[in-house]
């Protein structure tokens, strides 16, 4: 395992540009969570509406991979109706875990974050944006709806 | 002995890394430099052979089997009691309790001593580089009793003055808690200037020795403290062991701790009486093995000379200030080698603390990053999470050197 395989160039672009870094107007959930383990902070908005997630940004703070895998996140769920992204979320654990390999057309990006399965402690640090996503999802009362 | 060998001055430390099999060792392909001694420190050869000899040869439960083993394990257990109280400069075994360490150490005394003497109104003084271990007990014991906390502020250097904790006191202080040694920015407290403040105040003083004891010279009756934590295993220990010096008539007074075996004299339907300190405060089957160990730790420290070691991490802790800045890190708390002790906090460049621990990780160097269990320092120093590196009596120059050196790797990455 190398570091090359952690720490990819599409991972760094995300964390020294990170997509959608700002506070969201007319979001309609506001959620945001620290990882009690290291302190890493992240903020997910979004405007969530008729089923469909059609804006999402974050704030934070942390190590390059939870502020990378937040910043991709809001690329990756944007436009997606709710399913769909609770779906990703949920593929996106399962790589995390090292369960699938991903569908890469689908994943886009994300993909560089497959090394992160193989650091164990690191792996929190990838989900936290995506903890705070789907508890977004479920607080905003969008079951499906 | 130990006296012979302080007066010979400076330790042989590649002597002593050779009594700690783990020094040898390669992580990830390297070999490893291990600099998260304020976490856990590693285990000389002496303590694990303490502790396979007195499972291969002695093993039975303490002070319950009638038969010889029996009472070998019994001797064995309460040898230790002796030998630690003995590195403490307690002069009572009595006085020294075994446990897990640092945290359960505090919650027996928020429990036994707190839950019985606080009452609504009366202040606890902690300060602001405490361990999250000496500031929940608290917490949820002026929950229980309607007792409030008091924080010592920091000076600009992340030092404690004593004007500082003389405004904090008040009449209503029952309590002062505090580390002996900031486990993030090495930070030593004043011990004995504080004791003193503490009694004049008529209030008891507990000090969180989990990195205090560890790596100095520690004389209870000349600290005067009320009560003193040890955390074995950063003390090259075992595991699980550790315990709590405590004054014998404070301890005396207290409730018991945790109820059950062995703890009571007698056992009605509905109350028991206990037994005296220490075993009213050691309930059910205790850590009987990790204590024999504990006992083999401070034996082999003593008889290098706790002075040796901490004038060996003094220097250390120096040299890593000075290499750190050189390398254009961040170094948090006080520059004076005398007033702290050899935990270093520092960001390097922008590099968050856990990306930085992770690409040292591959290069073979272990240290720590988040927010090492002290949330309120973090808040005090502006940072959510530092990188530590910390040493003990194996660490060596070239370990800091390799440190260093690995911080070329990280700018490598993140450049």
């Amino acid at each position: 395992m190398s570091l090359d395989d952690l720490y990819k160039e599409v991972i760094l672009d995300h964390y020294k540009n990170p997509r959608n870094k700002r506070p969201l107007d007319g979001a309609t959930v506001s959620l945001h969570r620290t990882n009690p383990l290291c302190g890493d902070e992240i903020t997910i908005h979004a405007v969530v509406d008729d089923g469909r997630v059609k804006a999402v940004a974050f704030e934070g703070q942390g190590c390059s991979i939870s502020q990378a895998s937040a910043s991709m996140l809001t690329d990756s769920v944007e436009g997606k109706s709710v399913d769909d992204a609770r779906g990703l979320a949920g593929e996106f654990r399962s790589m995390m875990e090292g369960k699938v390999d991903p569908d890469e057309d689908a994943f886009g990006d994300l993909v560089a974050l497959k090394g992160v399965a193989k650091y164990p402690v690191r792996i929190k640090c990838a989900v936290l944006g995506w903890d705070v996503f789907q508890d977004a999802l479920a607080e905003s009362g969008t079951d499906g709806a | 002995m130990a006296t012979v060998r302080e007066e010979r001055g400076a330790m042989d430390v590649e002597r002593i890394r050779k009594d700690f099999p783990i020094l040898s060792r390669e992580m990830a392909g390297k070999p490893l430099v291990y600099l998260d001694s304020a976490s856990t420190s590693q285990k000389p050869r002496q303590v694990i052979d303490a502790v396979v000899e007195f499972y291969e040869e002695h093993n039975a439960n303490a002070h319950r089997g009638i038969y010889p083993l029996g009472q070998e394990a019994t001797d064995a257990y309460e040898g230790a009691r002796e030998r630690v109280a003995a590195f403490i400069g307690a002069p009572d075994p009595r006085t020294v309790i075994f446990n897990r360490g640092t945290t359960e150490s505090i919650n027996l005394v928020a429990h036994a001593w707190g839950r019985t003497f606080l009452e609504e109104g009366d202040e606890i003084v902690l300060t602001e580089m405490e361990h999250h271990s000496n500031v929940v007990p608290w917490q949820l014991a002026a929950r229980d009793t309607g007792a409030m906390l008091r924080y010592v502020p920091l000076n600009e250097d992340g030092l404690i003055d004593l004007d500082a904790v003389a405004s904090t006191i008040t009449s209503r202080t029952r309590l002062i808690a505090m580390s002996g040694q900031s486990n993030v920015i090495g930070t030593f407290t004043p011990i004995a200037e504080i004791a003193e403040m503490a009694h004049e105040a008529g209030a008891r003083i507990l000090v969180d020795g989990a990195q205090f004891v560890s790596h100095n010279p520690v004389d209870v009756v000349e600290l005067d403290v009320d009560f003193l934590t040890i955390s074995g295993h950063k003390v090259l220990g075992p595991t699980a062991s550790g315990g709590l010096y405590g004054r014998l008539e404070v301890l005396e007074e207290m409730d018991p701790f945790l109820g059950g075996g062995e703890m009571i004299r007698e056992v009605f339907a509905d109350h028991s009486t206990y037994k005296e300190p220490p075993w009213k405060f050691e309930a059910g089957t205790m850590n009987v093995a990790q204590s024999v160990g504990l006992a083999a730790a401070v034996e082999y420290l003593d008889g290098i000379g706790m002075k040796s070691v901490r004038d060996h991490e003094r220097e250390l802790t120096a040299y890593a200030i000075d290499r750190l800045r050189g390398a254009g890190a961040r170094v948090f708390g006080s520059d004076d080698p005398d007033r702290r002790g050899g935990a270093v906090s520092f960001w390097y460049r922008d590099i968050h603390p856990h990306d930085l621990a992770t690409v040292l990780g591959e290069q073979g160097v272990a240290i720590r990053a988040g927010h090492h269990c002290a949330q309120p320092l973090m808040r005090w120093l502006g940072v959510p999470a530092t990188a530590r590196a910390s040493f003990h009596l194996y660490s060596t120059v070239d370990e800091v050197d390799a440190l260093i050196d690995a911080l070329a790797a990280a700018e490598e990455v993140f450049g």
